[in-house]
């Protein structure tokens, strides 16, 4: 399992995973929430216009929330994303694994001038690059995590292919490898399945695209397709 | 059981669950979230013992995560939880803190007072804190001369102020308690770095004789603000301490438990600067209010501000224990 894995206990005895997300996804998805304030601002400014000093003050007030509250708002009421994290699929939770509360996105954001000093987020680089969960300073502190919320794909159709029992003594490993690549059939090439394939011809005696075939047949009645059945 | 007939026998209930999650408690009221989420922990629980393929585990942890975050849904404040804090609980928690509070307090009026006593006495002095373009503009603020007071303003640029005064002091004060993560290094920096700037204005103000414009101005919303300031600090002193002196705790574990009694006093210090900028925009700068009712009323916030620290949710405390 890949070291960014950050799994917790719940009390039900089950694991639960997710993967914590590093520097490089998290600061662009800062930097479209940066474009986004921009934005907002700008719009803001050309709105308020014609109000002059009283429209200045109403600006001053709503970069002043954007600027400390704009993330408290959307990771508490959106699910832990801010727009920018939500473009990169990225989620801020509890480190519990629980949506992110009130008081841990407050001190999270607060904090986040910590971690710009001394200058363009420095101290929360190093913070994320030397932890184990990529968490900046305000993380630590508020107890938070960034991690990925995968969406969860179609189930793949597996090969069509008539079942075939797999030899006696096949390991619980090779069984694994067997079922894995059936289950990737759609991801790689067909070319590369036959390569891979081919490599177990001192055992299998079969070359080519039968080789795949046989291959493909084990994994299937691994999966728990049944001989002669559909 | 091989893996598709185990699929086979379950994917209805995820299916449902799936939906349920999906689309809220609206679409399927039936539905039984924690008897749904044990039962679906307890496949995930299987099909791990089981090596099921890497795809069906995935799916189930995907599918218990959803429904544990459902579950465990942190309660939100009650509507009562805020009265309760601003009756007792922000009193209470400043004075968990009372020493770490007086340490930010001497940190921020101790540079003050060396600075106003030694820009009082030397007219050379403010200059090493200011450029003399900053005093210039001090000293036309302040001239008694002037009919407006402040900075110059018509009536409509109250709402203006008031803007500037949230952005920049509040944004000060956020700063000063995040500053606080740095070992209390930032913090420390920010307090007395804020008082050498108010002690400077204020001996030098003082020295050419402003004193019946500068302080009616500052003394209202001084109030809430200087307090403030004082509080983050405190508050970010606390994260400093922490990560310093953790105790028996990691300094993780320390930092974290910090944290929450910190934010306790932060609410609290947005509300009071939030209040003085209120302040400073609408009143503090108003000609029209005699020096006189602007000074008595700015000794009635002080006052006010010492009483609800001091004395604001000590029966809760007696009763509580």
């Amino acid at each position: 399992m890949l070291d960014t894995t950050y799994s917790v206990e719940t009390p039900e005895g089950v694991d639960l995973r997710a993967q914590a997300a590093g520097p490089v996804p998290r600061i662009l998805a800062y930097g479209v929430d940066i474009f986004y304030r921009s934005l907002i601002l700008i719009a803001l400014a050309i709105a308020l216009a014609f109000a002059e000093n009283a429209g200045l003050g109403i600006w001053l007030l709503c970069s002043f929330l954007l600027e400390w509250f704009y993330p408290v708002y959307f990771e508490v009421m959106h699910g832990g994303q801010t727009p920018g994290k939500k473009a990169f699929g990225l989620v801020v939770v509890n480190d519990n694994l629980t949506p992110i509360s009130w008081s841990a996105s407050l001190l999270r954001n607060l904090l986040r001038f910590a971690d710009f000093l001394p200058f363009a987020y420095a101290a929360g680089v190093v913070s994320m690059t030397l932890g184990r969960h990529f968490q900046r300073l305000g993380d630590l502190a508020a107890g938070t995590l960034v991690v990925y919320r995968r969406e969860s794909k179609a189930p793949q159709t597996l090969p069509d292919v008539t079942p075939l029992p797999p030899p006696r003594g096949l390991q619980l490993q090779d069984q694994q490898a067997l079922i894995s690549l059936i289950e990737r059939s759609g991801e790689l090439s067909e070319a590369r399945q036959r390569e891979l394939a081919e490599l177990l011809e001192p055992l299998t005696g079969k070359k080519e695209r039968a080789a795949l075939d046989y291959l493909r047949a084990v994994g299937t009645w691994l999966l728990g397709g049944q001989t002669g059945g559909k | 059981m091989k893996q598709r007939d185990f699929e086979q026998r379950y994917r209805a209930s995820w299916e449902r669950l799936e939906k349920w999650l999906k689309t809220g408690a609206d679409g399927d009221t039936t539905l039984d979230l924690p008897v749904a989420y044990r039962s679906v922990c307890q496949q995930l629980a299987v099909a791990k013992e089981r090596q099921y393929t890497n795809q069906l585990i995935e799916r189930l942890n995907q599918l218990v995560m959803a429904a544990h975050h459902r579950l465990y849904r942190q309660q939100t404040l009650r509507r009562n939880t805020w009265l309760r804090y601003l009756l007792s609980g922000f009193p209470q928690a400043v004075r968990a803190q009372i020493r770490t509070v007086w340490l930010a307090a001497a940190l921020f009026v101790l540079p003050a007072l060396v600075l106003g006593i030694g820009s009082y006495h030397n007219d050379a002095l403010v200059y090493a804190v200011l450029d003399p373009i900053q005093v210039r503009q001090m000293e036309a603020m302040y001239d008694p001369g002037n009919r407006v007071l402040g900075r110059e303003r018509g009536s409509d640029s109250d709402l203006m102020m008031f803007g500037f005064y949230i952005k920049n002091n509040i944004g000060i004060a956020f700063r000063t308690f995040a500053g606080g993560l740095l070992l209390g290094l930032g913090s420390i920096f920010f307090l007395v770095y804020n008082g050498i700037f108010l002690g400077a204005i204020c001996g030098h103000i003082t020295r050419i004789g402003f004193v019946s414009t500068f302080y009616p101005f500052v003394i209202g919303h001084g109030a809430f603000e200087l307090t403030a300031i004082v509080l983050a600090g405190a508050a970010g002193l606390m994260l400093g301490q922490a990560l310093v002196d953790p105790g028996r705790h990691r300094r993780l574990v320390a930092l974290r438990l910090a944290g929450t009694e910190a934010m306790k006093i932060m609410y609290g210090t947005f509300l009071m600067l939030v209040i003085a900028a209120f302040i400073e925009a609408f009143w503090s700068s108003s000609t029209e209010i005699a020096i006189s009712v602007k000074l008595a009323v700015g000794a009635l916030l002080w006052l006010l501000v010492f009483a609800y620290f001091t004395l604001a949710g000590r029966e809760g405390t007696q009763r509580g224990a």
